[in-house]
């Protein structure tokens, strides 16, 4: 995160450094692809796919949606909540499982 | 002017003040796409609780066609941000005629997405019979979260490509600034964005070699 006035807005990223963005993100994807074909265990899947979904949603925000380039203030204004709000959706999880247990089997 | 007075001209609350340094345009954009993140959040976590819940959810999605397919989609997307970014890169640089050449690349890359898109939901539904209420498999609940959480995305890219083709067409003609592309740049990346969780979650997590 940096500062900048409004005399020096529009600071950003360079052509250079959206081209390395985007191989990273096609890499990434890519590897998300190999990891389906190879059909490892559900588990380690689901951990490696979100790990790389999430390094990607920071990539796109940070450089194709610019908010490296943004005062630390609105960072801090919206992601915190978003993150807290999608962290407490969870707290229903455990009850998905428990829920498959108490199926009366036909 | 008391003292009391000029502290209340100067304060932030009176109007006319940018506290986080950018136009109100874009922090309202931003304002939007929390909020959207939250929806689709939702869904996210709906289709993920549901799914732990259902014993035998189906894996429809092989390799080779299907996830190949999807992919193509997600190449797509992610190239539509590339050329996206590049457009408000050349209007930060006052170049209109760039920037529209820019925007339009994104939007063929967006009906790109939406013609493939398009393409597989018919192939489920003729071929499959994956309805939103009804499959082979004997689990509706696949029908319904999947074109639920997909029919949704799929609305945010047409309306993306309209909105595009509005601001395309708007710099072209001499108007809008820097900041009116910027924002329309910001809700296309964020589409982009909830593809790239839709993905692994839905079809890459569901897919059979």
């Amino acid at each position: 995160m940096s500062d900048h006035s409004e005399a020096v807005e529009h600071v950003g990223g360079t052509t250079q450094s959206f081209l390395y963005v985007w191989i990273a993100l096609l890499v990434m994807t890519g590897i998300e692809v190999l990891l389906a074909y190879e059909q490892v265990p559900t588990l380690i899947m689901l951990t490696a796919l979100l790990g790389l979904s999430i390094v990607k949603a920071a990539l796109i925000i940070a450089y194709f949606m610019h908010l490296k380039f943004e005062k630390l203030s609105l960072f801090l204004t919206l992601f915190p909540m978003l993150i807290l709000c999608i962290i407490l959706m969870m707290i229903f999880m455990p009850d998905s499982m428990r829920s498959l247990s108490m199926r009366v089997v036909q | 002017m008391s003292d009391a007075e000029a502290v209340a001209v100067e304060s932030v609350w009176q109007g006319g003040a940018h506290p986080y340094s950018i136009g109100s345009k874009k922090f309202g954009m931003w304002l939007f796409i929390i909020s959207d993140a939250l929806t689709f959040s939702v869904l996210l976590m709906a289709y993920t609780y549901l799914r732990l819940s259902t014993p035998n959810w189906p894996k429809p999605f092989i390799f080779n066609p299907s996830i190949i397919f999807s992919s193509v989609m997600t190449f797509c997307l992610l190239s539509s941000s590339l050329t996206m970014v590049m457009a408000v890169h050349a209007m930060n640089h006052g170049n209109r005629g760039a920037t529209v050449k820019w925007i339009l690349a994104t939007m063929v890359f967006g009906l790109g997405f939406v013609g493939l898109h398009m393409t597989e939901w018919v192939n489920l539904i003729t071929n499959e019979h994956v309805t939103p209420f009804n499959n082979e498999w004997g689990v509706p609940l696949f029908g319904g979260t999947f074109f639920a959480l997909t029919g949704l995305h799929m609305t945010h890219v047409i309306i993306g490509v309209i909105y595009l083709g509005i601001i395309a067409f708007a710099v072209g003609r001499g108007k809008f600034k820097y900041e009116d592309v910027e924002v329309s740049g910001l809700y296309w990346h964020f589409v982009d964005l909830v593809w790239m969780f839709i993905f692994p979650l839905v079809y890459l997590m569901s897919a059979k070699v």
